[in-house]
């Protein structure tokens, strides 16, 4: 009798912590997956796949379920250490394969080179690249991302990537660069 | 409002918090008057010495300018124009250093004086009240009159406001210790500087006129208060000495007890601000219809003999300046553009006088020494006690090191004004304006960078977007095509057998591609027309040549392309040059249609349709040259083993780049045929892609075959080497498997269909 | 020849941290001066030994730490901790009382939360409160003023008690505690309170004789002494006058609450000011940078707390004195203060 009791006082008590669960779950189902557009948030969103993804946002959603967090090759260590702070995990350093200088790049045509062939502008992940087939292509260059994709497709090689120019106004008052006129 | 003007009337005014009494020095330069200058040598004059954007030029190399004559035109409302200090010609525009903390190199105009010193024609102007307000804006703006006490924001743009101005203020502070040039200026030209300030007053209207100015320069006061008796709107407000008076922010607290808002301009409150040099400068250029070409510069600093305030010519190298005070050079190791609480070090004393260098300072050894070295911050607080702000420069210093900008934005980092006070006072000498200003920099860097990833992030979804709608587009399109071509084949029977296997080579393909991903989709259009073939061929050509250059290397450059493209555009090349065949020969068979539409993303599949184009290509292209109607001889030399989960593949990066660096070689030696010449890359899919030694099997197989290629080239311009299809080498087992059940599917397809 | 680059501002007023260390370490004078004539050489001779110690330590310690030894040594700061320590021992301490507080200070509480101005605690009070919890005995034998003594203690007979625990004429230290009456005697605060747990009122504690013609024999000059060393400060502007106001302030108006209400319980206004550490703490812990609150508004907070401290660990708490309590408690909250009390920057919060 006493055994019955147990049983059905402790079934009770699952039965009733089971509903308890189950209506919490519906009244505070959590919309969409935020954790996700946070991460998102944080990637650079140069688009360029170095991660093996096929732009930021797949990538969030790997990193979200799981995948490593120190592939983004772009973002560099200050991406990883903001992804870390929000993932609750320790940052690690940058995915070896990935290891890259992370200065800010935009592309470059060479237009005496092209040939208008549009591959460029197909491999664009921001559409920030025009022209025309057999027209010359140009690069947009406020909307680059420096994401690099554009350099591989193009068969005459006559894109390049080149480094953000720092100008005065952007300048990040690093005194130590700055040249030193020696006078005898 | 009117008390105010009471309390400025009965000489109280307000203060501002913080502070600092930083030795003034001003006598070294204030009891002379200011002296003017022979024409140096050379002027060098940065295109852009002011806030916004660099006018355009309208001069050349070569070009003889007169004085007064505008070397650059405003484009833009925020563009001011520079003018030519004198007469001469200009002798090269190229980047130099620019008179900014940076020492960057900006474009400049190298202007040789010719000594005759030939003004361009003015029209002097008596009465300025008879001039609309527009003019005397245009005049103002020609002038290219930009701030002249540090900012060096663009005036007109300044005097154009819309709202109600209450005050306008004329700042005569001048707190930067060393600094007299205003002093000396407001003394020997007060006239002109209350001329200024009626054209001001004719341009704003605003309510009172109230002339700020510290109480360490009474000459300066007595000329000002002569100068102004009978102007009742004008107020010659002298207020106590201390540092940083002169700032806009502290001047407006100082005078009116109004703090400007963060994030608003004084203008936005109807208040005005503009310094005594601007002043005459606006009086000059309205007047006498002179641009800005001058300025005073203190040239100051005890490793001078004669500390002076000069009339110097914009573009002047400072190095002029010096040698004409009487410059020691051996007592001095450190050139301050500016004062010394915010000027900057000049690398080099080449470097011009631009329209904003009130001051250069020469100091000797002693009296500025070099800086000693940063201690800990023991939190004394002094910092926070004179920081003008009303921040907390010690809390601001922690974050700055830990690099924590979320907390320095709530610590109102940007309001700090750069004055320097907190690092005057600080006893652990730790430099903590550079702090600021690093960290300043590096968040307004942050911020540029977010604002582009919004955009980066906005074009990628839009551009996914259009993609998948044109994806569907062309769906609807092909199944449209395919139930009208159905339709056709029901209705006429006769050609059913020809047109259905068709018809099933299409759909096939349809299904193939939707397996690969949509960038090879794009790939894959009509290319048709012999002209593409050109083109494709011209690419080949080209990237065959990069390739080789690329192996000539030693590989070390290919290493960064990813393999990956390389390899799609390959495929995409091998499908495109398939589909050109098609169209010119009938008999392209089911071997395209290998491509099992179940498994889109099983890579076999994949492999399996590659295979089978292969064949098909190889087919159609010996049909080709049996039926000898194509006019073009081709050659598909390629051989490229891909495996997509190995990145550290070298050897076979290696082999492949060494067999297209012989296919480039054959290439050339056929590079004044006529004939057009195709060389594809075919991508050998290695089966199993994690297994090395298949792919650098394959890698050999393809070389052997290159070579024999090559060989055979020499011999007979026109074979067809389709070589790297897996199935024809020994050892490729699994590719020959995936082949044969993918030409068995095919059958049966072929089969169902009809 | 080159051209230095430097960052604004370029030219410094030439204060430095060994400057301000120095001046104050000079204003301690004449509180010890105070101490000197009241209760002999045992608190300069405490100095001493501390602040050897504490120089050793801190040699230690910075090269242990590998830093710069030279300026962080010489940069008065462990010298101040170590007056400080001397300063509040009981004039007859033994020796190693010193050795054990200075060190601790320095090694503990100073460079291993991280060297000058790293440390959450002011090190000589928290090494006050450790030898205080520690060595009780030791740290509560308080001698009476000189001239209330039953036996003369010059430099010589107070060098050896503290050496050996005996003067040369074998008297030891609780026979030199004995008061001329013949009783052993602590400090006024230590009376009162003690006197209080007897059932006696403050007004009849105060006729003892170490209370003297005003508020507490000896005790009120030492006080005083530190009093003006504290305004020296202010006038060199070396301390905020802010921090001791505000502590006083609240001291005086804690005790003047709780005299007015309870005159019989609580001593007066004067007695809680001049006795004890109340100077000392005042204008020489409390003012303590590092470990105090920084903006002006949160000094405030931070001295008042303080006050309110003190005068309840006097009144109500199990030690006659809690300067030292005080302190180490508002050390730890100063944090916390700081964040509630930023100052307004220029622009923000003005109607626009």
């Amino acid at each position: 009798m006493t055994t019955l009791i147990a049983i059905l006082v402790i079934g009770l008590l699952g039965a009733l912590f089971g509903a308890l669960l189950g209506f919490a779950s519906v009244k505070f189902k959590v919309e969409g997956d935020p954790l996700v557009e946070q991460l998102d948030a944080l990637l650079p969103q140069t688009q360029c796949g170095q991660c093996g993804y096929p732009g930021c946002k797949p990538y969030a959603d790997a990193v979200a379920n799981g995948e490593a967090i120190n592939k983004c090759a772009p973002g560099g260590e200050d991406t990883i250490k903001k992804i870390a702070d929000l993932m609750g995990v320790e940052p690690v350093a940058l995915d070896e394969s990935h290891e890259q200088d992370n200065t800010p790049k935009v592309a470059f045509i060479i237009e005496d080179d092209c040939i208008g062939c549009t591959k460029c502008i197909q491999a664009c992940p921001v559409d920030a690249i025009i022209g025309a087939a057999k027209q010359m292509h140009t690069v947009i260059a406020d909307e680059c991302t420096g994401c690099d994709l554009c350099v591989a497709p193009c068969p005459v090689d006559c894109i390049e990537m080149h480094p953000v120019k720092e100008t005065p106004q952007s300048w990040r008052w690093d005194l130590n660069t700055i040249p030193v006129t020696h006078i005898e | 409002m009117e008390s105010i003007i009471e309390r400025i009337n009965n000489g109280k005014f307000w203060q501002f918090h913080g502070g600092v009494h930083p030795p003034e020095q001003k006598w070294l330069s204030n009891d002379k008057p200011i002296r003017p200058l022979e024409l140096p040598e050379l002027l060098v004059l940065p295109l852009q010495q002011h806030i916004g954007s660099a006018a355009k030029l309208s001069v050349d190399v070569g070009d003889y300018v007169l004085k007064g004559q505008p070397l650059t035109y405003s484009h833009m409302p925020m563009a001011v124009p520079v003018h030519a200090p004198t007469s001469g010609t200009i002798e090269k525009i190229e980047r130099a250093t620019i008179p900014h903390p940076s020492a960057m190199q900006e474009p400049c105009i190298y202007l040789k004086p010719d000594g005759k010193d030939k003004w361009v024609e003015r029209a002097v102007c008596d009465d300025f009240y008879s001039l609309s307000r527009e003019t005397i804006i245009e005049k103002i703006a020609n002038a290219g009159i930009s701030g002249m006490g540090g900012a060096g924001f663009p005036t007109h743009i300044k005097v154009n406001q819309k709202p109600v101005i209450d005050f306008l203020v004329i700042n005569a502070a001048e707190c930067e210790p060393y600094i007299t040039s205003d002093d000396l200026l407001m003394r020997e030209h007060s006239p002109s500087i209350i001329d200024g300030i009626k054209i001001l007053d004719h341009l704003l209207l605003p309510g009172h006129i109230l002339i700020g100015i510290e109480d360490n320069k009474p000459e300066a006061i007595r000329a000002l208060q002569k100068a102004t008796e009978g102007y009742d709107k004008v107020r010659v407000c002298v207020l106590p000495t201390k540092y940083p008076t002169g700032g806009e922010k502290q001047l407006i607290k100082a005078l009116t007890g109004k703090e400007v808002p963060a994030g608003v301009i004084p203008g936005q409150m109807g208040i005005v601000m503009q310094n005594v040099a601007t002043c005459y400068a606006i009086a000059d250029a309205v007047i006498n219809d002179t641009p800005l070409i001058k300025r005073v510069v203190t040239v100051t600093g005890q490793s001078l003999e004669k500390p002076q305030n000069v009339w110097a010519l914009l573009g002047t190298p400072v190095e002029f300046l010096l040698s004409q005070c009487g410059y020691k050079e051996a007592e001095n190791s450190m050139l301050v553009m500016g004062g010394p609480m915010m000027g900057f070090t000049l690398p080099s004393p080449k470097i011009p006088i631009i329209k904003t260098s009130n001051c250069v300072l020469a100091p000797s050894n002693k009296e500025i020494p070099t800086p000693s070295d940063e201690q800990e911050c023991i939190r004394c607080g002094q910092c926070a006690d004179v920081c003008p702000s009303h921040l907390l420069p010690q809390e601001l210093q922690w974050s700055a090191k830990a690099k924590d900008y979320e907390q320095l934005k709530k610590l109102n980092l940007f309001d700090c004004i750069d004055c320097g006070a907190c690092a005057f006072v600080c006893p652990s000498q730790i430099p903590l304006v550079q702090y600021y200003r690093v960290a300043k920099a590096e968040i307004r860097f942050q911020q540029v960078q977010e604002i582009k990833a919004d955009k980066a992030k906005a074009r990628f979804e839009a551009r996914k977007a259009r993609l998948e709608r044109e994806k569907i587009a062309r769906e609807e399109k092909h199944r449209k095509a395919a139930e009208a071509r159905r339709a056709k084949m029901n209705a006429n029977t006769q050609e059913a057998s020809q047109a259905k296997s068709a018809v099933a080579a299409a759909l096939a393909r349809v299904k193939a591609k939707k397996g690969d991903d949509a960038q090879e989709q794009e790939q894959v259009d009509n290319t048709k027309t012999e002209q593409k073939l050109a083109v494709v061929a011209a690419v080949a050509r080209a990237k065959a040549k990069k390739e080789a250059k690329a192996a000539q290397e030693n590989t070390s450059s290919s290493a960064s392309s990813p393999d990956k493209d390389r390899v799609a555009v390959a495929r995409a090349k091998a499908k495109k040059l398939a589909k050109a065949q098609e169209a010119d020969t009938t008999e392209v068979q089911a071997e395209d249609t290998t491509a099992d539409n179940s498994s889109a993303n099983d890579k076999k599949a994949r492999v399996a349709a590659a295979v089978a184009k292969a064949k098909a290509k190889k087919k159609s292209a010996q049909s080709a040259v049996s039926s000898a109607s194509d006019t073009t001889s081709e050659k598909a030399v390629a051989a490229k083993p891909k495996d997509a989960n190995e990145k550290d593949d070298k050897k076979a990066r290696i082999a492949t780049t060494v067999a297209k660096a012989k296919a480039k070689k054959q290439s050339s030696t056929d590079i004044d045929n006529p004939a057009q010449e195709e060389i594809t890359k075919e991508p050998v899919q290695a089966v199993s892609a994690t297994d090395d030694k298949k792919a650098r099997v394959a890698a050999a197989i393809a070389k052997a075959k290159a070579k024999k290629l090559a060989k055979a080239t020499d011999v007979e311009p026109e074979v067809d080497v389709n070589e790297s299809t897996p199935d024809n080498s020994v050892d490729d087992k699994k590719a020959r498997i995936a082949a044969a059940i993918a030409k068995a599917k095919a059958k049966k397809q072929q089969a169902e269909n009809k | 020849m080159t051209y230095w680059i430097a960052s604004s501002p370029h030219n410094h007023a030439q204060s430095s941290t060994a400057a301000l260390m120095r001046l104050v370490i000079l204003a301690t004078l004449p509180g010890i001066f105070a101490q000197w004539y009241f209760f002999g050489w045992g608190n300069i001779i405490h100095i001493s030994i501390a602040t050897i110690t504490a120089l050793v330590c801190e040699f230690f310690m910075l090269s242990l730490r590998k830093r710069k030894v030279k300026p962080e040594l010489l940069d008065g700061s462990a010298i101040l901790t170590a007056v400080l320590i001397g300063i509040s021992l009981p004039a007859i301490a033994p020796w190693w009382v010193a050795v054990i507080g200075s060190a601790f200070a320095i090694i503990v509480v100073k460079q291993l939360y991280g060297g000058i101005g790293h440390n959450p605690f002011n090190p000589a009070m928290a090494a006050y409160v450790m030898l205080l919890v520690s060595f009780p005995l030791q740290m509560t034998s308080w001698q009476p003023p000189l001239e209330l003594m039953q036996f003369s203690l010059g430099f010589f007979d107070t060098l050896t008690v503290i050496l050996t625990g005996f003067t040369p004429d074998g008297f030891s230290v609780e026979q030199l505690r004995t008061h001329i009456d013949g009783y052993t005697m602590a400090t006024p605060l230590d009376t009162v309170k003690t006197n209080l747990t007897l059932g006696m009122t403050v007004a009849e504690s105060t006729t003892s004789p170490i209370f003297g013609e005003h508020f507490a024999l000896g005790w009120e000059w030492i006080n005083i002494g530190f009093l003006l060393g504290g305004i020296f400060l202010i006038y060199k502007k070396a301390i905020p006058w802010v921090t001791p106001l505000s502590f006083l302030a609240s001291l005086f108006v804690c005790s003047f609450i709780a005299y007015a209400i309870s005159p019989d319980s609580a001593s007066s206004t004067m007695f809680h000011w001049l006795t004890g550490a109340t100077m000392l703490g005042a204008f020489f812990i409390l003012t303590d940078p590092v470990s105090s609150a920084t903006s002006v508004k949160g000094r405030m907070v931070y001295a008042a707390l303080a006050g309110f401290l003190v005068f309840i660990i006097r009144e109500f708490g199990g030690y006659p004195d809690g300067v030292a309590f005080a302190v180490l408690l508002c050390n730890m909250a100063g944090p916390l203060i700081d964040q509630y009390t930023r100052p307004r920057t220029y622009g923000h919060q003005v109607e626009k």
